[in-house]
């Protein structure tokens, strides 16, 4: 009998084992894989490089040559003694990639010594068309630590658009606070064919611009003169910002909106602190547009009938608007030493070196910002595992990361028209990964609708086979200690 | 060389923002040192600054010939053929023979002078007594602008009282029409006769698209998202499953020459609920707001108390003059209110424009070329006039709408003559019946219903009066059920004073399962003085559990289904005028003089589906769960439990007793 009992007893051992050892094998995997949610493999490693940026740039071996490719700058030196600068001038910069340097050159200097004299006036020269530390702290700031960077840059980059791919879209907004009393005219189209075109022509190969204009009747800023801060809540109602437009092209909407603001009795001036009238009677917000007040200043003798009849002069406005559209758009301004001499764009609005500037800092605002929608995308990625990761995703983040390092590539290489149209590529791909909707399906699956879901199923089937487990592990201690004390 | 380079330089841009708060969000800015931009270009500018004074003058002509006798210009007989399609059946289009339309006058032509601002707007209101003694308020306010918005080459991109926001619509969609109404309570056809321009309960979206269109279901997609935007309401709830294409019910209303139906999408949404934040911006689209002119009655508070409140916008490219070479594009804003005599009235007879809207008119919009208020003073059957207008005008004029020649009374906002000493306009009705008049039945009329019982199947019944004591007339019946109602289209019977009646033309497409919804358009021809029964069945689809809607045992929306037809009328219509009458005589282009048309929205229909118990997933899983666990603990047992022979137990007493036998301290048993 107690034979037979040793043999049924391991019979049931085995048969509780192999279940569990069924369960282990065959039914784990199984509901792992079948409740898993699809993750597509991501280059982890190759985000985590990008993470430690550095760019270096060669100096190049620049050849005169009539066209110069973008971001390259010809420097003709000159000898002291030309007269083509005038005094106190020892440097020209021309409206194209050009510039003069006027220095003392002694015809027996060698080459070194000759490259020694100019080296730091080159130098100079550089920073001053290309940008300074501070300038690229400035439009990383997002991501720079306040603090490390001046007033002046800060401001500058706060002033600006953050860099963007889309589309931006310029409006044009005349507001007549009073129709019934003034039948304002301003020829906008021509206006903008003349002075904003041009400029946008420029950077057309930046962003894709659209310029229109509207007319809005009864807008009235309605806040006291002293506190223009707040002028733009009310006004911002009527402009009509196009959230859903946005939505739809991925476009960054840009408004400019232009007030006129006209008053019979009493017109307004803008003040700037010290007390003193803005000539301009111009202001802007950052990041949102600007505002210019137009008084008429005409007088109306009596027998003028209502509505009166008023022309705005575009030329004034416009100059003050092409201002503040460099501004917004973070063409910023160069710190111009005393003894340069910068020629105007004139009509365009921007000279080709400024544009140079520009892209060199959109290049690298647009590498890093790629690089940080990366990262924190990998992140987010890797610390929430909830989240479905589709193959269509994981492209665009591959994409953004080849093209981020395409432009690294292009920048180290110099040719920063390609470097530009790159890092573009890269922030445009990698908005798209970080925005994708498909990310957040399955996110908010709460944690206790799972266990409600799994516990009548895992509870009753796995209590036995652990009890069973527990008593075979008795079982076996018992009979080696029971064979410990036989010995 | 250096002197030309002397002439160029100009130093740049100097700002000065050193002194600024940077946190302040504005910073000042500096015009005169910001800029000198070359002399050159500045000068060019000035000399090409025309004088801008003619069109005042010319506004000023145009206003006074308008003034002169509103009634002479549009009941004159001119003949004018149509350019525009007949809505109705393809096979009545007829080319408008535009070659033989005489030189008519127009107001525009004659002042002599080409108007040198290329858009218009214009305001309307009309206030209509309704014999139960409502009241029935109808807003128009038209803007037309002489431009070709779909233009590719040049982009139209500088708005003036046209709205930037749609007109950036019409261009970036390519549209050709765009019909949006949206619409809160059921228009009473029996109690309040036809309304000027019709719409369903809910929101309506008709849009035909330019035939360059390649992917007219992703334009549709977006423009739906976009207006929604615009309009504050939930349009982006349209997709394929609620999308349909008329094959004929819906022709373009302006100039068109596509009719092709692969570019027109039609959907309604039954269930949206119309509230103030589609009024606003509905409000803001309008060049004065509601700051000046007619649309200061707009105030939300009144119109949403009312029985009825409907408000549309309608885009369409319409002819600029008789010789239709050249089109211009119209914007045309409709708002209907209802009040309720009971509700809003205090069941008073007696109604003024403060008194339904709480404000009165003081001045019309400055930027309008024409601001009027029509009231109805038409005289009732038995030949006395029902109401008792204040103040009174002497400007009269008779206008046939809607196939019944009615009076108006007209004040013109232009003039100071209507707002008299007070400065202030404050129309005055009074009823001089106190009891409400039998109507007549309007000639046509629907009313919709499910039968049927159980959640299995059910019926829709369409009934189609035809009030007309001897013509009989086609009409064109549409409707669009969703895919979960699946009809049975062999069972569909129209039956005609208890014959059946043979549509003559019938277009079916038949649904497809949560892709697009069932359509059918029938042409049906009512017999005079008849009820047409329209009959169909269907059955109920059980959906999926994450189909239902929130509040499922609400009941699901089938939209109101649509009657089109060219309705006889009793008093010779004037195919003649354009622009020139009111604005509410022309809202769908007269065909001919002996009939005008009409559309007409049935009730939409609430039907229940079979709605499932919504915690039953989550049942059945606890419940196989325990039933697999149950099995699978028997099968566990069987297979891991061993049977041993145990020695037989002592027996309880023999137990108690060797208890007991312990405490005694005697040896057990």
């Amino acid at each position: 009998i107690i034979v037979m009992g040793c043999l049924c007893t391991d019979r049931g051992k085995y048969a509780a084992l192999s279940i569990a050892a069924m369960v282990i094998v065959v039914g784990l995997p199984l509901w792992w894989k079948t409740t898993e949610t699809y993750r597509a493999s991501l280059p982890y490693s190759q985000i985590g490089e990008l993470d430690t940026l550095q760019v270096t740039i060669p100096p190049d071996s620049s050849s005169p040559l009539n066209e110069s490719p973008s971001g390259s700058l010809v420097i003709y030196v000159i000898p002291e003694t030309s007269g083509l600068l005038p005094d106190g001038i020892n440097v020209y910069m021309g409206i194209y990639r050009t510039a003069i340097l006027r220095t003392s050159l002694h015809k027996e200097a060698k080459m070194e010594e000759l490259l020694s004299v100019i080296g730091p006036k080159i130098l100079r020269i550089i920073q001053t068309v290309t940008f300074t530390n501070n300038d690229i702290k400035a439009s990383m700031s997002d991501r720079v630590p306040t603090g490390k960077f001046t007033k002046e840059s800060l401001a500058d980059s706060m002033r600006a658009f953050k860099s963007s791919p889309g589309n931006y879209e310029i409006t044009f907004s005349l507001l007549n606070p009073d129709p019934k009393s003034h039948d304002l005219h301003w020829d906008i189209e021509e206006a903008v064919d003349k002075y904003i075109q041009p400029f946008l022509d420029k950077l057309s190969g930046v962003a894709n611009f659209s310029v229109d204009s509207q007319i809005l009747y009864y807008a009235i800023l309605g806040v006291t003169p002293q506190s223009l801060p707040h002028v733009i809540n009310p006004v911002e109602a009527r402009l009509g910002k196009k959230v859903y437009i946005r939505f739809i092209l991925q476009s960054c909407a840009l408004f400019f909106c232009s007030t006129f603001l006209i008053i019979l009795t009493a017109p307004l001036y803008i003040k700037d602190q010290n007390g003193a009238t803005v000539q301009s009677n111009a202001f802007h917000s950052p990041r949102w547009g600007g505002i210019m007040v137009y008084n008429v200043n005409e007088k109306y003798s009596d027998n003028n009938r209502f509505p009166v009849q008023v022309n705005i002069d575009t030329v004034r406005v416009m100059e003050v608007f092409l201002a503040q559209l460099r501004l917004l758009l973070g063409v910023q301004l160069a710190y111009v030493p005393d003894d340069f001499l910068m020629e105007s764009p004139a009509n365009q609005g921007l000279t080709d070196w400024e544009l140079d500037r520009f892209l060199w800092l959109r290049t690298l605002e647009n590498i890093a910002t790629a690089t940080t929608t990366q990262t924190s995308l990998a992140q987010l990625l890797d610390e929430i595992g909830n989240i479905v990761i589709h193959d269509k995703i994981a492209s665009q983040v591959y994409n953004a990361v080849i093209a981020i390092q395409a432009a690294i590539a292009e920048l180290e290489a110099g040719n920063l028209g390609f470097a530009f149209q790159s890092s573009k590529e890269a922030i445009l791909a990698s908005e798209k990964a970080f925005f994708d909707p498909s990310l957040l399906h399955l996110l908010y699956f709460p944690d206790d609708q799972k266990f409600a879901i799994y516990i009548p199923l895992f509870l009753p089937m796995s209590v036995p086979i652990l009890l069973s487990l527990l008593k075979i592990a008795k079982e076996f201690r018992e009979r080696r200690n029971m064979a410990k004390k036989k010995d | 060389m250096a002197g030309a380079v002397f002439g160029m330089l100009l130093l740049f841009v100097f700002i000065n923002f050193g002194s600024l708060p940077i946190k302040s969000e504005v910073s000042h800015l500096d015009g005169e040192q910001t800029f000198s931009t070359s002399k050159v270009s500045t000068e060019e500018v000035h000399q090409n600054q025309v004088p801008d004074t003619s069109y005042h003058h010319h506004r000023e002509t145009f206003q006074d010939e308008e003034r002169a006798d509103p009634a002479e210009l549009w009941t004159s007989p001119e003949s004018r053929s149509q350019q525009y399609e007949t809505p109705l059946v393809e096979s009545q289009v007829e080319e408008g023979g535009q070659s033989e339309a005489p030189a008519t006058r127009n107001g525009l032509a004659e002042s002599g002078q080409p108007p040198k601002v290329n858009d218009r707007f214009q305001e309307e209101l009309v206030i209509r007594p309704l014999l139960s003694g409502d009241v029935y308020s109808s807003f128009q306010f038209r803007t037309s602008w002489d431009t070709d918005l779909l233009n590719k080459q040049k982009k139209v991109s500088h708005f003036r009282l046209f709205p930037k926001s749609l007109g950036q619509v019409i261009s970036k969609f390519s549209i050709r029409e765009l019909h949006i109404s949206f619409t809160q309570g059921f228009w009473r056809t029996q109690q309040w006769g036809p309304p000027f321009l019709p719409a369903p309960p809910g929101v309506e979206l008709w849009v035909w698209f330019e035939h360059t269109v390649q992917d007219v279901d992703t334009s549709w997609k977006e423009l739906t998202s976009v207006l929604s935007g615009i309009f504050c309401a939930s349009l982006n709830f349209i997709d394929s499953t609620n999308t349909i294409q008329p094959s004929a019910s819906f022709k373009p209303l302006g100039v068109a020459n596509v009719t092709d139906q692969r570019f027109l999408r039609y959907a309604v949404l039954p269930r949206e609920v119309v509230c103030t934040e589609n009024l606003t911006p509905w409000k803001k689209l309008l060049p004065c707001e509601s700051k000046a002119g007619l649309a200061v009655l707009l105030k939300s508070e009144k119109l949403f108390h009312s029985s009825f409140h409907s408000q549309a916008v309608h885009i369409q490219p319409i002819c600029q003059d008789l010789q239709c070479k050249k089109t211009s594009w119209e914007l045309r804003q409709t708002l209907s209110i209802v009040f309720d005599l009971h509700a809003t009235g205090q069941s008073k007879r007696e109604w003024s424009l403060f008194k339904m809207f709480s404000r009165t008119l003081t001045e019309p919009c400055p930027l309008a070329s024409t601001s009027k208020v029509y009231v109805d003073i038409t005289e009732t059957p038995k030949g006395d006039d029902m109401i008792e207008v204040a103040p009174a005008v002497t400007l009269q004029m008779h206008a046939v709408v809607l196939g019944d020649r009615r009076k108006y009374m007209v004040y013109d906002l232009m003039t100071p003559e209507p707002y008299g000493s007070l400065r202030s306009l404050n129309i005055l009705l009074k009823w001089k019946l106190q009891d409400s008049e039998e109507m007549l039945p309007p000639i046509l009329h629907a009313e919709r219903y499910v039968g049927g019982y159980g959640l299995q199947t059910g019926e829709i019944h369409t009934l189609i009066y035809n009030n007309h004591p001897f013509r009989a007339f086609p009409i064109l019946l549409m409707e669009s059920v969703p895919w979960y109602l699946r009809l049975y289209i062999h069972t569909l019977s129209v039956i005609s004073k208890g014959r059946e009646n043979k549509p003559s033309y019938i277009h079916y497409r038949p649904s497809k399962d949560r892709q697009y919804p069932h359509l059918l358009e029938m042409l049906v021809q009512l017999p005079p003085n008849s009820i047409t029964k329209v009959t169909v069945q269907f059955e109920r689809a059980l959906l999926k559990w994450t189909e239902y809607p929130p509040d499922p045992n609400h009941g699901f929306y089938v939209s109101s289904s649509v009657l089109s037809a060219q309705v006889p009328s009793a008093v010779a219509l004037d195919a003649n005028h354009t622009t020139e009458g009111p604005l509410f005589t022309n809202l769908f282009p007269i065909m001919e003089e002996s009939s005008y048309f009409m559309r007409v929205y049935t009730e939409p229909l609430l039907v229940n589906l079979p709605t499932p118990d919504f915690s039953m997933p989550y049942n059945v899983i606890c419940l196989t769960c325990t039933v697999v666990a149950v099995g699978y603990g028997s099968l566990y047992n069987l297979l891991t439990r061993t049977f041993q022979v145990e020695e037989p137990s002592a027996g309880l007493a023999k137990r108690i007793a060797n208890v007991i036998r312990r405490l005694r301290g005697v040896p057990p048993l």
